[in-house]
């Protein structure tokens, strides 16, 4: 059964391709399956990330790159995450407002997704999604978070072009502005930008930037645009072109895909291993240790190995 | 009790007031007024009346009816003089249909149409598009061209009816259709009296039949404030509504803040455009709901014209006292009305409206009891308008001019209303205005958590509604016969544009829709070029094509 | 801990009143599911094809002014006609009782009646999802 889906998927099925992210996304039963399936299916789409704060416009500026993408005949594969609720489990998704493709278009797939904080793994269910976009056939996979948690910040960067969107009214923030986020970004988006303070900021940046050594040979651009009226979108898709044409210039295709498929490899191990060790009974007798550590019988370090031992042992006696 | 003599204003301020009401034009309906005992009613009483001395802040917080700050009242004889117009809103089907409803109204002794569009119309469809499919015809009557505007007001005579548009997003297209028709008629626009809805802003907070941007949709307001300043010069421009922003779950408080800084943000634009504030401002009117609380719904209409009268006065520096006083429509809550036990809903609304009377209204619309489940019968329309009719003629709560002045309850509920509503402008001062407040989705969250608060609190049992979460009947079956619109008109709504667009000159379409492009680029008054096209038969759903190829179309991010 | 449920919200048709989707919307995630928001006036082409991408359990639907019958016809056609017809429509809004029974016949699900209270949505659209999974499983 799920080698039908990723078939259906890999022939361009719509269903399929939805159900199987849901598989991908619950980590249920055969996604393995159909992500290896897919993945031999795949040919690399340009994968972009888009972070900034709520309300930056993220949405609606990638409502205005499938405009100007699907006018050059692109397809597009769109994944938008938005925060779990951590006190019900609940998430609100609505980043599909904003995106306003043609009813009949089968060139463009958005999909939603909820961050499900706990469970933990966003950024590889993300890129787990990119691939399947990716066997689907799609030559642009958009990757849409807030950028407010640690997590988010993977999301956007395990893309290969990460753009930070920005609008003057956090002007005054640009130096408080998340540790980490600054750098992730290869592209700056100052949306909004007919707002005042657009200039300035514009400026903080480039002075922020200047700080610190370009790293890579590449200085991220900055552009003013405004997403709703489509302005600069145009510009900014040059930008990430050419950040592309830079990665390539600096390392070669090969090897950037190799980069990508060992961060890939080592997420996956580590995913599967996590699973592994907590379905055993280690999993189970979870409680009780806490118990021990908690009165003293023994430490979380101590108890880290005997956990750790006792999972190779088993493992050993499997083989 | 001591007594102090008044000040020299109060002395001045009442002097004028009794002249006023002396004065010719300022008949009374009755040479005495008196209770259902025979007892005599004065037309207005003050702190004198039971011998008490009068307040320091009377003068600034009360006044006379007719006078600065206008809280006990816009006129000096209030309904003694002339009681408040009942117009009840109606539409549906063709405009064939509709003219009927409205010869019947006017045949029935009413001055006053009121004409409710349907949702294709309202977000500036033509019948026959894709996306009106269901909807003609369905809440309203379905207006596409000057064809249709012809048959709605076809044998009633322009110049002799009053007639209020609801109608925002489109509204300088569908006052363009009514002022060609006067013209057809020869009827000359500076004749014609009525108003439009046009209060965009409230579209974007609360009612979402928008069209345009805020921005372009702004410069569209502007153009009808200055057009109709000249050549329509009767007309209301705006009737600034608070009843949506209710209706979508806000508090009165918030119903009466946003909708008085809408009222500011168009009287910021006319002036800003150029134009003198003592030339338009008299012709803005407002639109309130009337609530279930019977007594912080007074506060809110008193409250409203003070807060109007003052900065009016004060910070916009209106000389003329018509630019000082708000004149306000109110209709009764439809998101009170419960599906279940329909009837109640008579009551409710006979207690809503008595509110708005109590407050002062200069117009009444009360819901009919089948509203939650359809559009109303004819019957219970009826029984909606006898619930104002006995008001006026049996409680005598008409009889005097703010029966509430003076209640300690009422005057302090009042003061905290304008209070709390100056705390919400500040607030929207900081966010740089009413368009970058709603920008940023301030007012659209104010009014999500306060639907959402009201919600809980109706779970949770501390918030009544009878019949839903307190003597509710299980297994009830709602037995009023409901109003059913026939599913030909669609079809006829359809065939008449397709003879339309046959027969018209389509070249001379052509050509005024592009000179209206051309303006719109520009930063002329659209007015003039949208009437062109409207006399050309150009549809509505054509001009409105053409303008969003210049605006774009506005897409709100949802809060919760 | 069971995955959550995801539904997506609509509000179909050219109206704007908004407020009852978004209370609805809003009282589903604080009870633990996934809701896509569609925002105001889409086509049942629009919903439709929504409820596909999302891979959705459920698709509600608020409709308050008159075009339901229209509308929710349409979305059922679509979701059959694109292989999803096993996907839950429920709806709430201005609608009759004959109109209830017209359009349950056709096959919405459920329709919410004005004044209906949250849990009882919630608690419907819960054992609604909690039954089509056990079904799912048993195939």
């Amino acid at each position: 059964m799920t080698y039908d889906l990723a078939e259906k998927l890999v022939n361009g099925d719509r269903l399929a391709l939805a159900k199987a992210i849901t598989l991908v996304e619950n980590r249920a039963h055969g996604h393995e399956d159909i992500l290896e399936e897919c993945f031999r299916n795949r040919k690399p789409a340009v994968r972009i990330g888009l972070t900034g704060a709520p309300g930056s416009g993220k949405s609606t500026l990638v409502n205005a790159m499938i405009k100007l993408l699907r006018a050059e005949g692109k397809t597009i594969g769109v994944v938008a995450v938005d925060p779990t609720s951590p006190f019900t489990g609940g998430a609100l998704l609505g980043d599909r407002v904003r995106i306003t493709t043609s009813e009949s278009d089968e060139g463009v797939f958005i999909r939603s997704m909820a961050s499900r904080g706990a469970v933990g793994g966003i950024a590889e269910a993300t890129d787990d999604v990119a691939v399947l976009f990716e066997a689907s056939g799609k030559e642009y996979v958009l990757i849409e978070t807030v950028g407010v948690g640690q997590a988010e910040v993977d999301v956007a960067a395990s893309a290969d072009t990460t753009v930070l969107v920005l609008t003057p009214e956090a002007g005054d923030s640009v130096q408080t502005l998340k540790a980490g986020l600054m750098e992730v970004a290869d592209v700056f988006a100052i949306n909004k930008s007919d707002r005042p303070g657009a200039e300035r900021m514009a400026l903080d940046i480039r002075s922020m930037l200047e700080m610190r050594a370009s790293e890579k040979g590449w200085t991220p651009p900055i552009i003013c645009m405004s997403a709703i009226r489509g302005e600069k979108v145009d510009e900014l898709i040059d930008e990430i072109a050419k950040h592309r044409e830079h990665l390539a210039s600096c390392t070669s295709a090969a090897d950037r895909e190799r980069t990508y498929l060992v961060v890939k490899l080592k997420r996956a191990v580590e995913r599967m291993l996590k699973n592994d060790l907590w379905r055993g009974p280690d999993g189970s007798a979870l409680e009780k240790i806490a118990d021990d550590i908690a009165d003293g019988t023994t430490t979380p370090y101590a108890a880290a190995r005997q956990i750790l031992d006792r999972y190779r042992a088993r493992s050993g006696q499997g083989e | 009790m001591t007594k102090k003599p008044p000040d020299k204003d109060y002395d001045a301020a009442k002097k004028k007031w009794e002249d006023e009401l002396a004065s010719p034009k300022c008949r009374q309906m009755h040479d005495r007024f008196e209770t259902i005992s025979f007892r005599e009613i004065k037309p207005l009483y003050t702190p004198e009346d039971l011998g008490h001395e009068v307040p320091e802040d009377y003068m600034d917080e009360l006044g006379f009816p007719g006078q600065h700050p206008y809280t006990r009242g816009v006129h000096p004889t209030m309904y003694r003089g002339r009681t408040w117009t009942m117009r009840q809103f109606s539409g549906f089907g063709t405009a064939k249909d509709t003219n009927k409803r409205y010869k019947y109204i006017l045949e029935q002794g009413g001055t006053g149409l009121s004409v409710a569009f349907d949702m294709p119309t309202i977000m500036g469809y033509d019948s026959d598009h894709k996306r009106s499919e269901g909807e003609v015809g369905k809440c309203g009557v379905a207006v596409s061209s000057l064809a249709d505007m012809e048959t709605l007001f076809d044998g009633i005579p322009l110049d002799k009816v009053s007639t209020s548009m609801t109608i925002n997003g489109p509204a300088a297209i569908l006052w363009a259709f009514y002022i060609a028709v006067g013209e057809k008629q020869g009827v000359s626009s500076d004749k014609l009296r009525g108003t439009i809805q046009n209060d965009i802003l409230k579209e974007y907070i609360a009612q979402k039949s928008w069209i345009f941007p805020p921005r372009p949709s702004m410069r569209l307001i502007t153009d009808i404030i200055a057009y109709a300043a000249d050549n329509v010069p009767q007309w209301n421009t705006i009737s600034i509504s608070g009843y949506h922003i209710r209706e979508a779950g806000s508090t009165a408080v918030q119903e009466l803040a946003f909708t008085l800084a809408d009222g500011f943000a168009y009287v910021e634009a006319g002036i800003e455009a150029g134009l003198d504030v003592d030339k338009f401002a008299p012709r803005l009117a407002f639109f309130f709901d009337a609530h279930s609380d019977f007594f912080e719904e007074i506060a809110k209409f008193r409250a409203a014209r003070r807060i109007w009268a003052k900065r009016m006065k004060n910070k916009y520096g209106a000389k003329d006292p018509h630019s000082w006083t708000l004149r306000f429509h109110t209709q009764t809550a439809g998101c009170s009305l419960t599906a279940q036990q329909p009837e109640n809903n008579i009551t409710r609304t006979a207690f809503q409206a008595l509110s708005a009377v109590l407050g002062g209204t200069q117009s009444l619309h009360t819901n009919s009891m089948d509203e939650t489940l359809a559009l109303p019968t004819e019957k219970a329309v009826k029984i909606a308008l006898r619930t104002q009719q006995i008001i006026l003629d049996e409680t005598a709560a008409a009889s005097t001019i703010d029966p509430l002045a003076g209640s300690y309850f009422v005057e302090k509920l009042t003061d905290e209303m304008e209070e709390a509503a100056e705390e919400y402008f500040r607030r929207i001062d900081e966010l740089g205005g009413v368009i970058p407040a709603i920008e940023k989705g301030f007012p659209q969250r104010e009014i999500a958590d306060a639907a959402y608060r009201f919600q809980r609190a109706l779970e949770s049992g501390k918030r009544v509604m009878v019949g839903i979460n307190k003597y509710f009947e299980p297994g009830e079956k709602v037995t009023i016969d409901l109003l059913k619109i026939d599913p030909r008109v669609d079809e006829e709504c359809r065939e008449n544009l397709r003879s339309l667009r046959e027969s018209r000159d389509n070249k001379k379409v052509k050509q005024t829709l592009a000179a209206l492009k051309k303006a719109a680029e520009g930063t002329d008054n659209l007015m003039p070029k949208i009437l062109d096209a409207v006399r050309a038969y150009a549809t509505l759903g054509e001009i409105v094509d053409t303008l969003k190829s210049v605006f774009g179309e506005y897409i709100e991010t949802p809060i919760f | 801990m069971s995955r959550p449920i995801r539904i997506l919200v609509a509000k179909a048709g050219l109206d704007g009143h908004d407020r009852g989707a978004k209370v609805v919307a809003a009282g589903l995630r604080d009870a633990g599911m996934e809701v896509i928001y569609t925002g105001l006036h889409q086509t049942p082409e629009q919903i439709a094809e929504a409820a596909v991408q999302e891979d959705v359990e459920v698709v509600g639907i608020s409709s308050l002014a008159g075009a339901h019958m229209t509308l929710f016809t349409r979305v059922l056609e679509l979701l059959k006609e694109a292989g999803a017809g096993h996907i839950m429509v429920v709806g709430g809004g201005i609608i009759s009782e004959d109109d209830i029974v017209g359009l349950e016949k056709r096959g919405v699900a459920k329709l919410f009646g004005p004044g209906t209270e949250l849990p009882v949505i919630v608690d419907w659209i819960v054992k609604a999802v909690d039954a089509q999974r056990a079904e799912a499983a048993k195939e």
